[in-house]
């Protein structure tokens, strides 16, 4: 299979809601891909379905040629999957380093008994990772935050604070939950520039984005979703001309309904 | 010398007292460090001392097997125990420790094996204080060593956010488990200490007002830090000692010490909800967070809204 990931007739309903409806997509490895649609479409539920937060009510998913859907989460993160969140889930009491450190759980091979001996390979590895924490940090603009809470960065720190801890297992997928909401210009600019760098490091991201510039700029190929039904999926200069998604799409550009989404995540 | 040998014979029973609620507190910290509010930890207690009384008394069996064992009973039982009940939340996981807490104790009553209703008497006074400081010492040692490691940052993860946990490879169960698995050993080895100096033992020694009582020294003391449950048992442990023999009141330790006990918890939990560690902290704490922040994230709000 030469598909990273691949969703068969995927279905999520809550009660008589459909939040996803028979939604089928592959996502070749090393690219950047845009999922778009109108607030409700069903996005951040797509999410949480390949991050193992829900499981789908129909279908099956594939990651790296293993079916995950009805794995715990951790077991996904662990295949190389990670994730941010519209609405930030960082830890807030921690330090921008620590945020980072958790998310290095996966690639942390020294358990407590090394710690509990005082073995130096356990000291080795402990300032290595905080070297790699650092450096990430410092990759998302955040070096001179490291000690800083997380509850106390601006909130487009935040934002760039999540993506450094989803980077920190150094995953093959990288999912986006509207990573520029709430980003000025000069920010969503700085932004952009991060995600086409880890791209080139051959990470394949999937991008949650309203932001239509900077969708634009950066993805390959485009997912639009509209009323969790799938409804384009191809290169984004056919798609962003696709007139199905032209009038799904502004239609709820004009009708500005950032909430209903926001309480539902 | 002989005034420090003096004050040793008359203050034995309140240092080792101090000991073992302070081993108490310590395992109740685990559970409290990955965000777990388990009231389990007194019937854990009540297991280690039973496993290793009954060892000493029945099979004359060496002591340090005996503690060996009542932290072992404990762990075990906790693996079981805690596959179902880690799975709820809060208050829930609260009344389900206290259930479990009540069966022990209703089992002890019963069951003529333990004695019943009549306890165990006659147990043999094997422990010294350095057995009880021994057991400190390594408890704080395995609480450092734990913190800033893969198992520590699992353990404030899950505390801070369970599901954004998972979603970074955590596996939430296990580190849950291994915190509750973990405080129940402490506690049976507390048990068991504590066994083997106070000769004689009951099935309502451990039960619901002891875990409160465990609760308290944690919530007292504060649970930022690992020293915070050992400051808390410590003050605690001290209150009633300090009422018998100052009487502020006129008179001895009787209601004095519950209202006192009481109070403290109220002021604390209003004033210090860290705890009384938090204020050692305050010297030395970075400055407030720059009001910028906050004011960033109205703006954002208000601009998207």
């Amino acid at each position: 299979m030469s598909n990273l990931l691949r969703l068969d007739h995927v279905s999520r309903h809550f009660g008589g809601v459909r939040a996803l409806d028979d939604v089928s997509l592959a996502l070749e490895a090393g690219r950047i891909y845009g999922l778009i649609g109108p607030n409700g479409a069903g996005k951040t539920t797509l999410i949480n379905l390949l991050t193992g937060l829900l499981p789908p009510s129909a279908g099956e998913i594939w990651f790296a040629d293993t079916r995950i859907d009805r794995m715990p989460a951790y077991r996904i993160a662990a295949l190389g999957m990670t994730r941010t969140y519209q609405n930030i889930r960082l830890f807030p009491a921690m330090s921008a380093r620590e945020n980072v450190q958790i998310g290095q759980h996966l690639v942390t091979r020294t358990g407590v008994w090394q710690r509990l001996l005082w073995l130096g390979s356990a000291r080795q590895e402990e300032m290595a990772l905080q070297g790699a924490a650092l450096a990430l940090l410092a990759r998302v603009g955040l070096a001179a935050h490291a000690e800083q809470r997380a509850d106390e960065l601006a909130y487009g720190q935040q934002r760039r604070l999540e993506i450094a801890r989803a980077l920190a297992s150094n995953p093959r997928l990288l999912l986006l939950d509207e990573p520029a909401a709430g980003m000025n210009h000069a920010e969503a600019a700085e932004l952009a520039a991060l995600i086409r760098s880890l791209a080139t490091d051959g990470r394949t991201i999937l991008l949650i984005e309203h932001n239509m510039g900077l969708v634009m700029s950066l993805c390959d190929h485009l997912i639009v979703l509209d009323f969790g039904r799938k409804i384009a999926d191809g290169p984004a200069a056919v798609v962003s001309r696709d007139p199905a998604v032209i009038a799904a799409y502004l239609g709820a550009e004009t009708a500005p309904d950032a909430a209903p989404e926001a309480a539902r995540a | 010398m002989g005034g420090l040998q003096n004050f040793y014979a008359a203050h034995q029973a309140l240092i080792y007292f101090m000991g073992i609620n302070a081993l108490l507190a310590l395992s109740l910290y685990f559970t409290l460090a990955a965000g777990q509010l388990s009231l389990a930890n007194a019937a854990f207690m009540g297991i280690g001392a039973y496993t290793a009384a009954l060892l000493t008394i029945k099979l004359d069996a060496p002591f340090a097997l005996a503690i060996a064992a009542g932290a072992l009973l404990p762990a075990l039982v906790a693996v079981p125990l805690g596959l179902p009940v880690l799975r709820l939340r809060g208050v829930f996981l609260a009344i389900a420790t206290i259930a479990f807490g009540e069966v022990v104790r209703i089992v002890a009553l019963n069951w003529g094996f333990t004695g019943g209703a009549l306890g165990l008497s006659g147990i043999p006074a094997k422990t010294h204080l350095w057995h009880i400081a021994l057991a400190l010492v390594v408890t704080l040692y395995v609480l450092w060593r734990i913190r800033g490691s893969r198992m520590g940052y699992a353990f404030e993860a899950i505390r801070e956010d369970e599901s954004a946990a998972k979603t970074m490879g955590i596996n939430t169960t296990y580190y849950k488990l291994a915190a509750f698995v973990l405080g129940a050993a402490v506690a049976g080895v507390a048990g068991g200490l504590s066994a083997h100096f106070i000769f004689f033992i009951s099935p309502n020694d451990y039960g619901f007002s002891q875990a409160v009582d465990i609760l308290v020294y944690a919530i007292v003391g504060g649970i930022g830090n690992f020293l915070g449950p050992v400051l808390g048992a410590w003050l605690i442990t001290l209150i009633p000692e300090y009422l018998r023999s100052a009487k502020p009141f006129g008179v001895g330790a009787g209601w004095e010490t519950l209202f006192l006990n009481g109070l403290i918890l109220l002021l604390v939990v209003l004033f210090l909800p860290n705890g009384l560690v938090s204020l050692f902290g305050r010297f030395r704490r970075r400055p407030a967070p720059a009001p910028k922040a906050e004011e960033s994230i109205v703006d954002v709000e208000s601009a998207q809204a």
